[in-house]
């Protein structure tokens, strides 16, 4: 048994792989009921199914210059696919294509309220502490309050 | 090795197949998007699967493009998205859209009229000329600004 035909064997398995997890996300990306559910269908052959199918090329093509290239496209991959994902799932929250009752944990919304209810107090205080000083100036002056 | 290249064609082009259902029934913007993100990884294994068959380095610099091309649509898509109203993502019919181009051409006659009677019209003061233009003003902006695609 040679090594060429191991890596041809191996080679076979890791495709096998990689397109069936691409058929999976296929399947995921029509059967899922909301966006998010989607997104993490989707991203499975975008990392792990690429690898796979990338690493059982560098094991058909067997040479150095073909397997920098390829570990090209897995870095640029790892780079760009975070920030896609990132972009369409904050989009997505914020245009109400997330179905609330389908979470199992809701940080971000307990977050925002919390953050809100925050806004809110600091602005009263704000709001009490302008109007004591116009009283004050009122007061002092006995002229009309300015108010910039 | 060509049985192995058949299944996972087959599998290939059957994800493809489903990532473009997808797109085309996509409820909103973003369906479509990620849709289209599966699709361009499934273009990645497919090719990189011929050259694995055919033991051929030329097309490897397409799957360096297609990485890093691949994410821009959906990066634009996302930072350009705005909340939709509702049956806005639907592809329209033919007679849906003959309905709406029937309303449009109605609205902008009845517009047109509106801003030549009292022009022409016996009892009207100018000052009721300038009310009209001023209440059909917004109409005529129309609905999606720039500041409704910031987010």
């Amino acid at each position: 048994m040679s090594w060429t035909l191991v890596a041809d064997v191996v080679a076979a398995i890791f495709l096998l792989c990689g397109a069936f997890l691409a058929f999976a996300a296929g399947v995921g990306v029509v059967r899922f009921p909301d966006l998010l559910a989607r997104m993490h269908a989707a991203t499975k052959p975008q990392v792990l199914g690429l690898i796979l199918v990338l690493v059982a090329l560098a094991l058909r093509l067997r040479s150095w210059s073909a397997v920098g290239m390829l570990v090209l496209v897995v870095i640029f991959q790892l780079m760009t696919s975070p920030v896609a994902a990132h972009m369409v799932g904050r989009a997505g929250y914020r245009t109400g294509k997330v179905r609330p009752d389908l979470l199992v944990l809701d940080d971000l919304t307990a977050d925002q309220e919390a953050a809100d209810r925050e806004k809110d107090e600091a602005d009263r205080e704000k709001d009490e502490a302008d109007r004591e000083a116009t009283a004050r100036a009122a007061d002092d002056g006995g002229g009309p309050a300015q108010r910039g | 090795m060509i049985v192995v290249v058949l299944i996972c064609a087959v599998l290939l082009a059957s994800a493809a197949t489903l990532a473009v259902v997808r797109a085309e029934k996509g409820p909103s913007m973003l369906d479509r998007t990620i849709a289209l993100d599966v699709f361009t990884t499934t273009l990645v294994g497919t090719i990189a699967l011929e050259a694995a068959w055919s033991r051929r380095t030329e097309t490897i610099p397409i799957l360096v493009v297609l990485s890093l091309v691949g994410f821009v649509g959906s990066v634009t898509i996302a930072r350009f998205a705005s909340v939709e109203p509702e049956g806005e993502g639907r592809i329209r019919t033919r007679e849906e859209i003959a309905a709406e181009e029937a309303e449009r051409i109605a609205a902008e006659e009845a517009e047109h009229a509106k801003g030549i009677d009292p022009e022409h019209g016996a009892g009207h003061e100018p000052d009721e000329l300038h009310e009209a233009e001023d209440a059909a003003a917004p109409e005529v902006d129309g609905s999606t600004g720039p500041e409704e695609a910031r987010s």
